[in-house]
C-alpha cells in the first residue's frame, strides 16, 4: 500500500514545530521511520503530513551538564552504542542498544522514536526507567519535562499532546556506588521483540544496606513499568539471597503479562522472577567487586 | 501531492530526479533510476535485501523516504563492481559459492563492505552480528561467513601491497 501524505523537511527544530502546528492533521514527526514507515504502509497509522526531524542538529546532541546526561531524540541506536558519554554513564542503555533489532535498523531507529512509539516492549524503556530518566516535550511555545514513567500511558499511547515533539531524554548521572544490569529474553539472537526484558539498578550505602533500588520491566504489562513493591522490599536491607528471592517474587506479581504469539502469560510471569533474580545476583557480585 | 526534485549521488554518479513525497528510496532507486541490483524482499525492514549504503551506513532503503535522502551519497551493490570487473567482496562471494538464488546477495555485499570498512579483521561472531539484518533463506549462512572472512583477508593483502 502506498499511502498519500505530504513530507516536509524543516531546517530547524523551531521550523519543525511550526510545521507540526500548521500541517493538515494528523501530522507526525518522522525520524528513522523504522516503525512509522511500516505502520503507514500497512495502514495501521494514517498521517496527512510527516515532518522530517531525522537531521535536525538540535536533536543530535549528547552531553553532560548539571549532573544529567542529555541525549537528543534523533540520536540513532547505533550512535548510542558508540558514544563515549553514554557508554560511561548509561551502560544499561548500551546493553539494550546492543540487542535492539539489527545493525541496519539501528542505523536509522532513534531513541526518541523508540520511546514515542510507546510499545510495551520498547527496548530502551527498562534501562531508562531504572535510571529515573525524564523526557523533554517541546511545542511552539516552549517545553516541559515529564518523567519517563509518566510518559508511557498505555499500549502505544504516550503523553505527547498535539503540536508536541519529544526532543530529548535526560538521565541523572548515576551516583558512585550504583550498579545496574539489563537482560532481554527474545526468541532469537537478533531482530527479536522482547518476550521479557528488565533493567535493575541498586545503590548500597556505607553500612551495606540498599539505599536505592529500581526494577524496570518490559513486555509484561500494557506499558514498561517499575516493580515498585519489589523495589521497596529491598530498601533498608542488605542485598542477600533471601531479599533477592523475595523481591523477584514480588516483581513477578506486579507484572500483568498477556499471552501472545511470542509467549504465554505464565511463562512471562515466571521469567520476570528468573530475570530479576539473575540481575540482582549480578549486581550483588558487581557491588562486591567494587568493595 | 506534488512531486519534488531531489539530488542523489549513486555509485558516484549525480542524479536529479522528481519524486513523490511518499516514495521510498528503494522504489526511487529501482523504478525511477533503474538500479535493479537493489532488491525488494519484504518492503518492511525485516529482510535486508534492499540494503544500500546511505552516507556510508548500511540501511534498509525501504524504510527511507527518498526526500529524506536528498543530497545523500548512496552506494549500491552495482557500485562495488561489475560482472567484468567484480570487487573483492563480490569475487569472494562467487569464489566460495556463497550465493544460491542470489536475492539476498546484493544487500549482503553492501553490509559486508560496511563491516570491513569499520572492522577489517572481524571475528566470526562479529561477522554474524553485523550481518544479522540480512536474511538468507537458501544458504544457511555458513559460506556467507566464509566469503566475508576471505574478503577480509584479500582486502588486507591488497592494503599491504599498496603500502609497499
Amino acid at each position: 500500500m502506498q499511502p498519500e501524505f505530504d513530507l516536509v523537511i524543516p531546517q530547524s527544530l523551531h521550523q519543525a514545530l511550526e510545521m507540526l502546528q500548521s500541517s493538515p492533521a494528523p501530522a507526525r514527526p518522522l525520524a528513522g521511520g523504522t516503525n512509522l514507515v511500516v505502520d503507514m504502509r500497512s495502514g495501521r497509522t494514517i498521517s496527512a503530513a510527516l515532518i522530517n526531524i531525522s537531521d535536525l542538529p538540535e536533536l543530535q546532541e549528547i552531553q553532560v551538564s548539571n549532573g544529567e546526561l542529555m541525549i537528543g531524540a534523533a540520536v540513532t541506536i547505533a550512535s548510542l552504542q558508540k558514544n563515549p558519554l553514554v557508554r560511561q554513564h548509561c551502560q544499561v542503555l548500551v546493553q539494550a542498544a546492543d540487542v535492539f533489532a539489527n545493525p541496519l535498523i539501528r542505523n536509522r531507529a532513534t531513541l526518541g522514536g523508540n520511546l514515542a512509539d510507546a510499545s510495551p516492549a520498547a527496548d530502551c524503556a527498562p534501562p531508562l526507567l531504572a535510571l529515573d530518566a525524564e523526557v523533554e516535550l517541546a511545542n511552539i511555545s516552549g517545553c516541559r519535562r515529564v518523567s519517563l514513567a509518566d510518559f508511557f500511558i498505555g499500549v502505544r499511547k504516550n503523553a505527547l499532546q498535539t503540536g508536541e515533539i519529544l526532543t530529548a531524554v535526560y538521565i541523572p548521572v548515576p551516583a558512585t556506588g550504583m550498579s545496574s544490569a539489563y537482560y532481554k529474553i527474545g526468541l532469537r539472537k537478533a531482530d527479536a521483540i522482547s518476550v521479557v526484558s528488565s533493567a535493575v539498578s541498586v545503590k548500597i550505602n556505607d553500612t551495606r544496606q540498599v539505599e536505592h533500588a529500581r526494577i524496570a520491566l518490559g513486555s509484561v504489562a500494557p506499558r514498561p513499568l517499575r516493580a515498585v513493591q519489589a523495589e521497596a522490599c529491598l530498601r533498608g536491607y542488605p542485598l542477600t539471597a533471601q531479599t533477592i528471592k523475595d523481591a523477584s517474587a514480588l516483581a513477578a506479581r506486579e507484572a500483568s503479562p498477556i499471552s501472545d504469539l511470542r509467549a504465554s502469560a505464565d511463562y512471562r510471569r515466571k521469567m520476570v522472577e528468573v530475570v530479576v533474580s539473575r540481575l540482582l545476583g549480578q549486581i550483588k557480585a558487581q557491588l562486591k567487586v567494587q568493595e | 501531492m506534488q512531486p519534488r526534485i531531489i539530488r542523489l549521488t549513486i555509485n558516484q554518479h549525480s542524479h536529479q530526479v522528481a519524486v513523490m513525497p511518499n516514495a521510498t528510496l528503494l522504489r526511487v532507486l529501482r523504478e525511477n533510476l533503474g538500479y535493479l541490483d537493489v532488491k525488494n524482499g519484504c518492503e518492511k525492514g525485516d529482510c535486508g535485501a534492499c540494503t544500500v549504503l546511505l552516507n556510508g551506513k548500511p540501511v534498509n532503503s525501504c524504510l527511507v523516504f527518498a526526500c529524506q535522502a536528498d543530497g545523500a551519497e548512496i552506494i549500491t551493490a552495482a557500485g562495488m563492481g561489475s560482472l567484468d570487473h567484480p570487487g573483492v567482496i563480490q569475487q569472494s562471494f562467487a569464489d566460495v559459492g556463497a550465493a544460491q538464488c542470489g536475492y539476498c546477495t546484493p544487500g549482503l555485499v553492501i553490509t559486508t563492505k560496511a563491516l570491513l570498512d569499520e572492522n577489517p579483521e572481524p571475528s566470526e561472531e562479529q561477522i554474524r552480528e553485523a550481518l544479522s539484518g540480512n536474511l538468507c533463506r537458501c544458504t544457511g549462512y555458513g559460506l556467507i561467513v566464509k566469503a566475508v572472512q576471505i574478503a577480509a583477508q584479500r582486502l588486507a593483502e591488497r592494503h599491504e601491497e599498496a603500502q609497499r
